[in-house]
């Protein structure tokens, strides 16, 4: 399936008003986002490093310790993956409405992207959305940012307080946060919440196999953004 | 012809059509827009492919100004 072309997001003119609610958040930058990023790799090594110290040395200590070693390592393993498993929980998609307001809510949507996002979104259930920070896949109630080499995991959606939030059709929810992210990106990225960030691989065995080709191109389109011309 | 419309449960409803050449059209889309606003819709109109604005007032050009609730981090 075929990338969307390249293109920038506005410049923010305007301040997304949800930023309000979360005023002691830094707005979210280039540099901010690296500092995340850098984070969430030291995090995971922390993680992820004392386990593999321990199975190592339980083996020199006393091979008869293999049984204890060997569970510290699967320790190792499975704390990274439940976190690469909430960063996909993120994207998974929710309960539908009838069909007659899903169908009203694409065909809005519809209007909102151009031919090759529309037939993304058709076969994977996520928006392709090239931006400033990075490029975007936007779903139902949250978003991922492919951004130098990571994926950022965020969870955002219709406010859950406003009672009419719970009873809107996929297309809409997804055309809310589309809408919102055009017009504020890094606004938009200050108001979500990171649920993980982290190499684009451990996602990708996570998220459901329709989702695939939707990361594929995200990670393709920004690979082509990072090595075109300046 | 403009069209204001919100996203809601239906998918989608239309509050107003107008023309810059009929006002009362126009004066009935102003009230219909003031009153989403007042009930916490954010008013958006796209501005290009990727771009979108948030507005304030109806803009009585633009050919489709869309609704939408606040978002917030999950």
């Amino acid at each position: 399936m075929a990338a969307a072309e390249p293109r920038a997001l506005a410049p923010a003119f305007e301040v997304l008003p949800e930023t309000a609610a979360v005023h002691w958040r830094p707005r979210v930058d280039d540099d901010r986002l690296r500092r995340l990023g850098t984070l969430w790799t030291l995090t995971t090594l922390a993680h992820v490093v004392p386990f593999v110290g321990a199975a190592v040395g339980l083996m020199a200590l006393n091979p008869l310790t293999l049984p204890v070693a060997l569970a510290c390592l699967a320790h190792a393993w499975v704390i990274p993956e439940l976190y690469a498993q909430r960063g996909a929980n993120v994207v998974r998609p929710r309960a539908r409405a009838d069909a007659g307001p899903e169908r009203r809510a694409l065909g809005l949507l519809g209007d909102l992207l151009d031919h090759d996002a529309r037939d993304l979104h058709a076969a994977t259930g996520l928006v392709l959305e090239p931006g400033r920070l990075g490029v975007w896949l936007v779903g139902e109630a949250g978003a991922l940012l492919l951004h130098r080499g990571r994926v950022y995991c965020f969870c955002i959606t219709v406010d859950v307080r406003v009672k009419a939030a719970s009873r809107l059709p996929s297309g809409d929810r997804i055309a809310h946060l589309l809408l919102a992210l055009r017009a504020d990106e890094p606004g938009f990225a200050t108001v979500a919440n990171l649920n993980f960030a982290g190499a684009h691989w451990r996602l990708r065995r996570r998220i459901s196999r329709a989702m695939a080709p939707a990361l594929h191109a995200a990670v393709a389109l920004q690979a082509s953004r990072s090595s075109g011309p300046a | 012809m403009s069209k204001l419309i919100r996203m809601d449960h239906t998918g989608h409803s239309t509050l107003a059509e107008w023309t810059a050449e009929d006002p009362a059209a126009v004066q009935v889309a102003v009230t219909a827009f003031r009153e989403q606003l007042d009930n916490g819709y954010l008013a958006m109109v796209s501005t290009g492919p990727g771009h979108a604005e948030q507005v304030r007032e109806l803009p009585l050009d633009a050919p489709l100004v869309i609704l939408r609730l606040p978002i917030s981090g999950g």
